[in-house]
């Protein structure tokens, strides 16, 4: 009696399991292999990303991704094989190593740097001109242009 | 008592000049790749470099699985670049086999083929259907195609014995006479 029970259980785990597999689809899904094409670029058709170009080489090569999907790699292991075969370029963010740091140290340095130089610029356009250093009641006045006083004079002399 | 005022602390000389040096060379680098773009293809009179090309298996080159350009020096040297996504890559395919096949026997003329951006399995059928029998291998990071700075495919190269470029053909041959007329300028 033991032995049947135990077999009808173990009967009843393994169809559950192969269930499971069989319900599995084994073809990965256009949305699946978009998420990894939409990280490439095909070289042949600069600017466009690949779940989006329209062209037979960007379709091969999402049926190359949706192969490999399927065989089980996974999303860096995709993008490693098509960096080994086509070259770096065919990355949508180029990889941190060797002088493709360029491109994520470079903007970041040329925007801190616009600031500074900004801010500079805004800071001693905004401040007012220094007063010539005099003592007493005077320091308290406005300075005034040497012109500016002329000119007020003569228009005084002519009133 | 006299008031002191600080003298206009400015950016210091050696910042300036790394800045300005910074932006020349920025500058710079944007004028050399741009230049290149506009390049074109490589031209007649320039010396090809040394490149290695992969080879697809059943297309090896005495056994080995990759052969250098270098291995046929003394040899005149047909570059196909071509794909299997390439319409008109297809146009010229049957002329290409037909050429190699007429000089092959003699040994002083060798066709290559780059097969450029491509999966391979669709590169096998497109060999199979065209029954290709000249050394072909995939373009492994799109190096040789950056090499001759390709534009696109068909295009084809003609290296003559001494590693200099002579001939460009851009987009596909129409017929066997015009690939013979240019190898034979090179013929002794």
């Amino acid at each position: 009696m033991k032995k049947i029970l135990l077999t009808l259980a173990l009967t009843f785990l393994l169809s559950l399991f192969t269930s499971v597999v069989f319900a599995q689809d084994p073809t990965p899904s256009d949305d699946e292999v978009n998420a990894v094409a939409s990280q490439l670029y095909c070289p042949v058709c600069e600017s466009t990303p690949l779940d989006v170009c329209p062209t037979e080489a960007c379709r091969q090569w999402r049926d190359l991704i949706r192969q490999q999907l399927a065989d089980g790699m996974t999303e860096d292991q995709i993008k490693q094989y098509f960096v080994d075969n086509y070259g770096a370029r065919v990355l949508a963010e180029p990889p941190k190593q060797g002088s493709y740091w360029l491109f994520y140290i470079l903007p970041p340095v040329i925007i801190l740097a616009g600031a500074i130089i900004l801010f500079r610029s805004l800071k001693a356009w905004t401040k007012p001109i220094a007063a010539p250093a005099s003592s007493g009641a005077e320091r308290s006045e406005p300075s005034k242009d040497e012109y500016v006083s002329k000119f007020e004079e003569e228009l005084k002399k002519r009133k | 008592m006299t008031e002191t005022t600080n003298p206009k602390r400015g950016v210091p000389i050696w910042v300036q000049i790394a800045i300005w040096l910074f932006i020349a060379a920025l500058l710079a680098l944007v004028g050399v790749t741009l230049s290149k773009r506009q390049q074109g293809t490589v031209q007649p009179g320039d010396t090809i470099p040394n490149f290695t090309l992969p080879l697809f298996s059943g297309y090896e080159y005495e056994g080995q699985n990759e052969v250098k350009l270098s291995a046929f020096e003394g040899k005149l040297v047909v570059l196909n670049f071509w794909a299997s996504w390439c319409k008109p890559c297809e146009q010229e395919a049957a002329e290409l086999e037909e050429a190699w096949e007429y000089y092959e026997p003699n040994g002083d003329v060798v066709f290559l083929g780059v097969d450029y951006v491509d999966t391979e399995p669709e590169a096998r059928a497109y060999l199979k259907k065209f029954g290709i029998t000249f050394f072909n291998g995939p373009d492994m990071g799109t190096k040789i195609s950056q090499i001759f700075r390709v534009r696109g495919v068909p295009e084809t190269y003609f290296i003559d014995q001494s590693g200099t470029l002579y001939y460009v053909k851009v987009g596909p041959f129409v017929s066997v006479d015009e690939i013979k007329s240019i190898i034979d300028q090179k013929l002794p």
